[in-house]
């Protein structure tokens, strides 16, 4: 029997193959990765405790595996919809470069591979954590919440909120009020982070059917809503203060960039409707990213040059 | 079956994809061996 050739165009297309490495990076959402990255050595440093240097390197390095992993797993499940919003049509399972299925091995080898990494070189605490995080994205958020409530960031925005508590895990193998800490910081940014984006990128949202807070519940109350969840990062920025993990340089400056975040979101909530609006939630999204990385930065700089902290009120 | 003759004949661009991708999974597994060597040493370290 003799197998007859066919078009090759069509017949690698049909059997996958056609992403470049580069592709394949694309799917682990560096973007995202950087920051999971950056606050996993921001536990591991601060947490109280002692971890070899390489074992510390080897826990980021599963952490970051784990990220990529979720967000290739994510790309995988939403192909659908990513297909239909500009901001995403150009990802490699909807431009077509990775066939879903390829998504789909290359996410679940690397989760399953960063896992046991983890168990098996550092602890079972922090490799649990990692796999939990993993199935919360993935499951509960990609496959349940987003597609189901428009409260969907809220609940899904632990899941990256997890890293550094991981991290801090993989150091003294537990969860302790210091860790939680550095979990709210990020739990308490991602919903005005994410509706400011949403409140830009409202139609996007809304032609892929995605529940988003500004087309279900409305513009107004979306800025109504930024500004509670602004106003509730000030106890998770002060918590790290009480909890003697930061001390008088956080104090001060992410003292100083709260009130900036807050005036962000109070423009947000009083300017009217129209490009002025706009601008300002612009200008919110991208303020976001700054405060999470400079409040972090911080922390880490304190760490860094052994300068004293708030002793633990709780 | 005539198993000289390829069951699909990939582009000369696939091709170039695919001595890509191969190039970098091949670095990945040094890196993994490096990386696996060096944890057996460290953890291995108050042992020796």
């Amino acid at each position: 029997m003799t197998i007859e050739q066919t078009d090759f165009s069509n017949q690698t297309l049909a059997l996958g193959g056609q992403g470049t490495s580069g592709d394949y990076f694309k799917l682990l959402k560096p973007r995202v990765m950087s920051l999971v990255i950056f606050t996993a050595i921001v536990g591991l440093v601060t947490a109280p405790g002692h971890i070899h240097p390489w074992m510390g390197f080897i826990t980021i390095l599963c952490i970051a595996i784990g990220a990529g992993a979720a967000g290739a797993l994510n790309m995988w499940y939403e192909a659908d919809i990513d297909a239909v919003m500009k901001r995403t049509s150009k990802r490699p399972i909807p431009s077509g470069a990775i066939l879903p299925g390829e998504a789909l091995g290359f996410g679940l080898t690397l989760a399953v591979a960063s896992v046991l990494m983890l168990e098996l070189f550092v602890n079972w605490q922090s490799a649990a954590l990692l796999a939990f995080t993993i199935f919360f994205y993935v499951v509960v958020y990609t496959m349940g919440l987003k597609r189901w409530t428009a409260q969907n960031i809220v609940i899904g925005g632990a899941a990256g909120a997890f890293p550094p508590m991981i991290s801090w895990a993989a150091v003294n193998g537990g969860i302790d009020l210091g860790s939680i800490s550095l979990f709210l910081l990020i739990f308490m940014w991602t919903p005005p982070h994410f509706w400011a984006l949403a409140l830009f990128s409202e139609s996007d949202y809304e032609k892929a059917g995605i529940p988003m807070l500004p087309n279900v519940a409305g513009r107004p109350e979306t800025r109504k809503q930024i500004l509670i969840y602004s106003i509730l990062t000030i106890p998770a920025v002060a918590l790290p203060c009480l909890t003697g993990t930061a001390g008088m340089l956080y104090a001060v400056g992410a003292g100083l960039l709260t009130a900036w975040f807050l005036k962000c979101a109070i423009d947000v909530y009083r300017l009217a409707e129209g490009p002025l609006n706009n601008k300002a939630c612009k200008a919110l999204f991208k303020f976001s990213i700054y405060w999470l990385f400079a409040v972090f930065a911080l922390i880490l700089i304190e760490r860094i040059a052994h300068l004293p902290t708030f002793a633990a009120v709780f | 079956m005539d198993l000289k003759k390829p069951a699909v004949a990939f582009s000369p661009e696939d091709l170039k994809r695919r001595r890509g991708r191969a190039k970098v999974m091949a670095w990945c597994l040094v890196g993994l061996i490096i990386l696996f060597f060096i944890t057996t040493l460290v953890r291995l370290g108050g042992a020796m």
